[in-house]
């Protein structure tokens, strides 16, 4: 492909747009930096933004429903520590299902808290989220109630009429034992439409493949590489509060700790007849260290 | 008359507790299991390198270059408080964080990587 088409359409795709940045962010200047955070993409540990820092993290979510078009989905976050117990997040959420079209799904906005200030061998956070997305949103960040390949597969034309503000709570457990993290979320979603409440549950456990590290910098030693697995699902909801027509997924994770954020990929496998048969997931992070000091004048920046 | 008695026992009681919590130090509350731990890799060259990354990769951007802190809130690493304290009460420390203070928990790295985290922090003071 000619240089001039390949920039013409990267640029006029917001997907290839997206990548430019995410390549800007892993290879561009700025103060090399690693995140602390787990390469999970649906369970949440207790791992909070370090105070001051902003980690802007794209996602994207590739499958495909059967019978209907194959979809990829992605999303941009700002997550921010606003203190060592509170951390706040705002998401962008967009996809594109081939053969229909490519649209902005909406935002949600989160928080959470770290309720206990002293470290504990369970550590509980609180999670809340307002999202104000449409029926289009194909993201797929948490699994609830009887959400399933049907919900993926309407037109984009129809599903993005479906407005849904909703509200949800998620109770995160999580444990850092020897060098394993094990974490598991019990989450409540309600669309604030007189809908009912809906269950899911994310679980999953991590371990860095090497625990020393090196003396010397490097990019490929082993230390930089988390590995693991997590499967969430739901649970059904107040009006069937069954597993029948539950969609759950288990995943393989893994994530390299780039000089300047992480890279970390899944697979992810339907297990039941309502699920994705696979579930592909991107996902690229890029830290600024102490953001928050850029807006504090006389106090020292980064 | 009952009323400010009551008001001059809560200023009091208030005080007190403020003036205990200053004069009491960080390391006494580290449980005796942890104050007594060794470190098991003291010494070592390659951990004060490692630890050194480390500090670079987490530490650096609140305790700033040379662990001289920021003056404010971001405490120097370079102090008698430091020096005062035990290899085990700074790993756990690291583990704990203060949270409360903006201290973040430093339990998701591996004991291993704390363990060479302090010794590089016993190789600046």
């Amino acid at each position: 492909m000619p240089t001039q088409s390949l920039k013409g359409s990267l640029l006029s795709n917001p997907f290839g747009l997206g990548l430019l940045v995410a390549l800007f962010f892993v290879f561009g200047p700025a103060p090399a930096l690693q995140s602390q955070e787990k390469p999970y993409f649906i369970t949440y540990s207790q791992d909070l933004e370090e105070p001051g820092n902003l980690e802007i993290e794209s996602k994207t979510t590739l499958g495909q429903p059967e019978d209907a078009n194959r979809f990829g989905a992605m999303n941009v976050e700002f997550e921010y520590g606003v203190l060592a117990w509170w951390t706040t997040e705002l998401y962008l959420d967009g996809q594109t299902t081939a053969d229909e079209s490519t649209l902005f799904t909406g935002f949600r906005l989160e928080n959470r808290f770290r309720p206990l200030m002293r470290e504990h061998f369970i550590n509980p956070v609180i999670y809340v989220e307002y999202e104000d997305i449409n029926g289009a949103d194909k993201m797929l960040l948490e699994v609830v109630g009887h959400d399933g390949q049907a919900d993926l597969s309407e037109p984009n034309d129809e599903a993005r009429k479906e407005q849904k503000h909703e509200a949800e709570l998620k109770l995160i457990l999580s444990s850092n034992v020897k060098d394993w993290n094990i974490s598991e979320n019990f989450i409540a979603e309600k669309n604030l439409n007189h809908s009912p409440w809906e269950f899911g549950y994310a679980a999953g456990v991590t371990r860095p493949l090497r625990s020393l590290a090196s003396a010397k910098p490097c990019a490929f030693c082993l230390e930089k590489f988390i590995a693991g697995v997590e499967a969430y699902g739901g649970l059904g909801d107040t009006d069937s509060l069954t597993l029948a027509d539950t969609s759950h997924y288990i995943a393989p994770i893994i994530g390299w700790q780039l000089p300047r954020g992480r890279l970390s990929f899944s697979p992810g496998f339907g297990l039941t007849s309502t699920s994705l048969d696979r579930v592909y997931r991107i996902g690229l992070s890029f830290e600024i260290n102490q953001f928050g000091s850029y807006f504090r004048a006389g106090k020292g920046g980064a | 008359m009952k009323l400010r008695l009551y008001f001059l026992v809560v200023i009091f009681l208030a005080a007190t507790c403020a003036v205990l919590a200053a004069s009491s130090s960080r390391w006494d509350h580290v449980p005796a299991k942890d104050h007594a731990r060794a470190n098991p890799l003291a010494g070592s060259p390659d951990s004060v390198s490692a630890g050194e990354l480390i500090y670079r990769d987490h530490c650096l951007q609140c305790h700033k270059e040379n662990a001289a802190g920021d003056g404010h809130k971001k405490p120097a690493l370079r102090s008698p408080r430091m020096r005062s304290a035990t290899d085990g009460d700074i790993e756990w420390f690291l583990r704990q964080g203060d949270l409360g203070h903006g201290m973040p928990s430093w339990s998701n790295l591996p004991q291993a990587q704390r363990w060479q985290l302090v010794t590089y922090l016993r190789s600046i003071q």
